[in-house]
């Protein structure tokens, strides 16, 4: 017997199921959330300049918190496909990577050893899977959905924990987006400068695809 | 020969091998993908680049059926 649904969905009876139109949303909110803290930020830091010009400190701090904020969005988005911290199962990885080089075609499996994060094209979009996290870049290339999701098994060697993303997103793509717990969303230049340098191939890579 | 694998600490492990024209490897088989279910793993078939199917019984036609654990937003 088969099944087309992801089963960790009964566990998240409460999400309706993800689609393109709801990642819209989430992004165009994304969006309003930034400009939220940046417009009145940088309105306020002109605006004290304007009033009092030797309230130029205030009217930086305010400056910076209009920029650290969406920055700090954008770090946690980074964060998703960030290898986890602690002790890694280092000694069967060999073995996982092997395993999921298998699974993988020849240029995506290159991508995964070359960056950690396999890329892997579906209906929403081209996927970025990581350790314990996902990157979505939506159709079109211009925006990033970012994503926890993972295997609660600790000791799994990290290619293993990239294998069970793939064959759940392979299973079926709007369950895994539905399990998961979206972290961020922005354009791939936001989160190109917070993630590690050896990743940004992967999102080259995966922007070059979804257009 | 078709193989039962689970991903698990040291990569992964193989579980069963069977053969169609072996009823024994074959129920072997099937019992240990069922107690695999019942603790919680998750079978799966790659069906090819970019797609795999979850199985509950074990497909005895298929070459590697690999079990997997739930996974979860974090």
């Amino acid at each position: 017997m088969a099944e087309a649904a992801l089963p960790e969905l009964a566990a998240v009876p409460w999400r309706g199921r993800v689609d393109a139109r709801y990642l819209q949303r989430r992004g165009w909110l994304w969006t309003l959330q930034t400009v939220a803290f940046v417009v009145p930020f940088t309105l306020a830091g002109i605006a004290l300049i304007a009033l009092e010009p030797l309230a130029l400190p205030v009217a930086l701090a305010s400056f910076a918190h209009g920029w650290v904020i969406p920055e700090l969005h954008a770090f946690r988005g980074s964060n998703t496909i960030r290898p986890p911290r602690g002790p890694r199962n280092e000694k069967a990885e060999p073995v996982a990577q092997g395993f999921l080089g298998d699974l993988l075609g020849h240029d995506a499996r290159d991508l995964q050893r070359e960056t950690g994060l396999a890329m892997e094209r579906g209906a929403l979009g081209v996927w970025l899977l990581g350790e314990a996290g996902a990157v979505l870049v939506a159709n079109g290339g211009r925006r990033v959905h970012c994503f926890c999701v993972g295997t609660a098994e600790r000791d799994l060697p990290p290619s293993d924990r990239v294998a069970h993303l793939l064959l759940a997103l392979r299973t079926d793509e709007a369950g895994l987006a539905t399990v998961a717990n979206h972290a961020f969303s922005g354009a791939p230049w936001r989160l190109r400068r917070r993630i590690r340098k050896e990743q940004r191939p992967a999102l080259n890579a995966a922007v070059k695809a979804a257009r | 020969m078709s193989k039962l694998i689970r991903m698990d600490h040291t990569g992964h492990s193989t579980l069963a091998e069977w053969t169609e024209d072996n009823p024994e490897a074959c129920q072997a088989a099937i019992r240990e993908f069922r107690r695999q279910l019942d603790e919680g793993c998750i079978g799966m078939v790659s069906d090819g680049p970019g797609k795999a199917t979850q199985v509950r019984e074990l497909p005895l036609d298929a070459d590697l059926v690999i079990l997997r654990r739930p996974i979860a937003g974090g």
